[in-house]
């Protein structure tokens, strides 16, 4: 009997370091963003930004074999600084946000390249299409943060184009770089 | 030059038929620019023009208001009903056009970017006032014409009505 509550203690302890892995993404204290940027004219760049998403991932500190992470993007939350373009992307002609306001990532399998570099691989959902795509990212830290919680936070980028989401590419064939920032607080 | 019980005044038509072609004008602009090219000449002017133009329809729709105020208007033709009837459009056409005009300011101005009137001076922005503002100002804009344009048809065909089937002076005192 003794012993099979050590053995219970012991795997409540090693469930509870694997929760301790799990982050949620500091969108609350806004230190993490989901940028974009696509060629004007090809003579410059313009970006903006989705304002609007959450997420989590998982990360024990050691390997990423069980290295998860989800985002959430509010699509109608776009944001390029410009009213008339914001309202022109969020129309039918860009993401339909009417009919889909949220974009989705969910990673299947994050393969560590070493040096910190990493590949993510997972299902991204835009426009109402699912694909799957690589993110080429890496780990920039974790540490205690100065207000008695624990971050940690990664950085990635990947090219979509327009058409493989069934958008219309008005402008002509149309890519768009986007770029992920997550910071995420342990839970 | 006022108006009198039988008659429009100069000014009083003036305003009306500036507005009338503004106002289709307005409207032709708006439904053939929203579906230019991006790389079409045109992408850049027509919205420019289409902005500055509604600022000044916006303005003279409300001297336009103003003098009405301060006029008489000729005598009402038709019985109760048709009175009525009237009365409640040209309030509706009015109100149409100021809706219309309000919605678009607030289309281009939710990010706090004032309009340029054709490189004459910008009407400043007042940021933006509630959430989504340019979308959901974009879909009043957009119904608020197609009412109007409805009322318009309607309005030019009761005065051909009063000209040609009950030939009285509706339409005349307005020309």
């Amino acid at each position: 009997m003794k012993k099979l509550i050590l053995t219970a203690a012991f795997l409540g302890a090693l469930s509870t370091t694997a929760s301790a892995a799990e982050y949620e993404i500091d969108t609350k204290g806004a230190h993490a963003f989901i940028n974009f940027k696509t060629s004007h004219l090809g003579v410059s760049w313009l970006t903006g930004r989705f304002n609007t998403f959450e997420g989590s991932f998982n990360y024990d500190g050691k390997s990423y074999d069980n290295a998860q992470i989800e985002v959430n993007i509010d699509t109608t939350s776009i944001d390029s600084n410009h009213a008339e373009r914001d309202k022109h992307l969020r129309g039918g002609d860009f993401l339909n946000v009417g009919k889909f306001p949220t974009a989705k990532f969910v990673s299947s399998k994050i393969i560590d390249k070493g040096n910190g570099k990493l590949e993510v691989k997972g299902a991204f959902t835009l426009h109402g299409t699912t694909k799957n795509i690589v993110i080429d990212a890496q780990k920039i830290g974790e540490g205690k943060d100065p207000w008695g919680g624990y971050r940690a936070g990664f950085s990635g980028t990947t090219e979509i184009r327009l058409a493989d989401y069934g958008m219309k590419e008005v402008l002509g064939p149309t890519t768009v770089m986007l770029d992920l920032h997550v910071e995420g607080i342990r839970k | 030059m006022k108006n009198t019980t039988q008659n429009y005044g100069w000014i009083a038509k003036s305003l009306h038929w500036v507005s009338a072609v503004v106002v289709i004008g307005m409207f032709a602009s708006g439904w053939w620019m929203v579906e230019l090219n991006y790389y079409s000449d045109w992408y850049r002017t027509a919205p420019f023009i289409h902005k500055s133009v509604g600022v000044l329809l916006l303005l003279l729709t409300l001297l336009r208001l103003c003098w009405k105020a301060n006029n008489m208007s000729p005598d009402a033709v038709g019985n109760a009903f048709e009175q009525f009837m009237a009365k409640a459009a040209h309030t509706v056409l009015y109100l149409l056009i100021v809706v219309i005009c309000v919605s678009g300011y607030l289309i281009s101005t939710a990010d706090g970017r004032g309009i340029e009137v054709f490189n004459w001076f910008v009407l400043p922005s007042f940021g933006e006032l509630f959430v989504q503002q340019a979308d959901t100002s974009g879909l009043i804009h957009k119904f608020s014409a197609y009412g109007l344009m409805g009322l318009v048809l309607l309005h030019a065909l009761a005065a051909l009505k009063h000209h040609f089937i009950d030939k009285d002076n509706t339409l005349k005192r307005m020309l």
